[in-house]
């Protein structure tokens, strides 16, 4: 080691238990706060007895709707109330639904000015054949960046709710369930094997293609997300953790949500000041055109396509 | 044309009321999916091909994945193996399950 300090003067020092804090190795908890481990429930055997002899009797009194004339009323009011608050409300529905104008109607008032400018200027400001991918991430982009904001939020409060953890894994019996699935299936491995090239090169070619024709970042993400997950489901967690960990989850997540920060942010400063961004469009059709679009579009395809597998792992493993 | 629109509303309106009154959480969830299937087909017919792709990748694939671990998480799915092995107290789950 090339440290000038000892390292006896280095774990003094305020950088290595900043670094420390960061790793995690240090438990704030430990030393401070009294850990006790909780009491096992134990239920002594009068209380038992009296516990079963009052399920008894709300049972027998209670729950038998045939001799209890209240709760009888009572069932047969909440259905009739229930059959007359879900027609009242298809009525209220259908009665409002009459009033709305009829679709495509030129007098309709969705078509202002907003629309108009998007649908005449759409390509010449953005370069996007697909009008719709023009919106999406040059008019409101801020939009989009929201979005997969959500989408990374939601796979982190997943995975603090479903995280499994190792230590706790071989004690769990339902674990075992988890860690034999898939049972290796060759009807489905057969399938899988001709189907998931074509899964994920359908869902590259959108997300690639999202100025050009029908589709996106989103949903090629979704394409190429459900890709691996039939991937998963037919060769099973070992043989994708060669190419997809946590570690790469995290990587992606994380360069894409960046970059697209950064690019965005760049483009609105410029268009705020009123600046050539100096990004050129390209002619409209081709697929290295339309700007930012193209590689905004495949940032928001990887998160979407990491997040649906993450779910998808999650939920069955508790982890990936 | 518009008559093909119409039977696919039908279908869909016939979906949405069965999902609900379906007893068995798979066979609801199993609906959903076709639900979503036809949903993208009418997108297509409402000339947006964005939403019919995102529908039927989303709404059909992703979504009821999702539902089906779920219901395997929380043991509404009981394998008919286990079943047969561990006899009353699977028969219980599955009867949880379904309800």
């Amino acid at each position: 080691m090339s440290r000038l300090l000892s390292e006896q003067e280095y774990r003094k020092t305020k950088a290595f238990k900043v670094k420390r804090w960061y790793r995690g190795e240090k438990d704030p908890y430990i030393g401070r706060v009294e850990l006790r481990p909780q009491k096992p429930f134990e239920e002594d055997v009068n209380t038992q007895k009296k516990r079963i002899h009052d399920e008894a009797i709300l049972q027998r009194n209670i729950y038998d709707i045939e001799h209890n004339r209240k709760l009888m009323l009572f069932s047969k009011f909440y259905k009739v109330i229930s059959v007359l608050f879900v027609f009242t409300l298809i009525g209220i529905l259908l009665y409002m639904v009459s009033y709305l104008p009829p679709v495509g109607n030129a007098a309709n008032p969705d078509n202002n000015e907003v629309a108009t400018k998007y649908i005449e200027d759409a390509m010449k400001d953005t370069g996007a054949v697909n009008i719709v991918t023009g919106m999406i991430l040059d008019y409101r982009a801020f939009d989009t960046l929201g979005e997969s904001n959500v989408l990374f939020i939601a796979t982190c409060t997943v995975l603090i709710l479903l995280r499994v953890d190792n230590r706790s894994k071989k004690k769990e019996e339902e674990e075992n369930d988890r860690l034999y699935e898939p049972k290796n299936d060759i009807i489905l491995q057969k399938v899988a094997f001709f189907l998931v090239p074509m899964i994920i090169i359908f869902g590259i070619y959108v997300i690639l293609n999202g100025h050009l024709s029908p589709g996106g970042g989103f949903s090629g993400g979704a394409i190429i997300g459900s890709g691996l997950i039939l991937y998963v489901n037919a060769f099973g967690f070992k043989k994708i953790e060669r190419f997809f960990t946590q570690k790469t989850y995290k990587w992606i997540c994380f360069a894409a949500l960046l970059f697209y920060c950064l690019a965005k942010t760049y483009s609105f400063y410029c268009g705020a000041h009123h600046l050539e961004t100096g990004i050129p469009l390209g002619t409209p059709g081709d697929i290295l055109s339309s700007g930012l679009i193209l590689p905004l579009n495949i940032c928001v395809g990887m998160v979407v396509a990491c997040t649906m597998y993450a779910f998808y792992a999650m939920f069955r493993k508790g982890g990936f | 044309m518009k008559v093909f629109q119409i039977v696919l509303f039908i279908f869909l309106i016939v979906c949405a009321i069965s999902v609900s009154f379906s007893k068995n959480l798979l066979n609801s969830i199993i609906i959903f999916m076709s639900y979503s299937l036809i949903m993208s087909i009418i997108w297509i017919l409402l000339e947006s091909p964005d939403l019919a792709i995102t529908e039927a990748a989303v709404g059909a694939g992703i979504t009821s994945i999702l539902f089906f671990v779920t219901l395997k998480k929380i043991h509404a799915i009981v394998a008919v193996e286990s079943d047969a092995e561990k006899g009353s107290h699977h028969m219980h789950d599955k009867k949880g399950g379904a309800r």
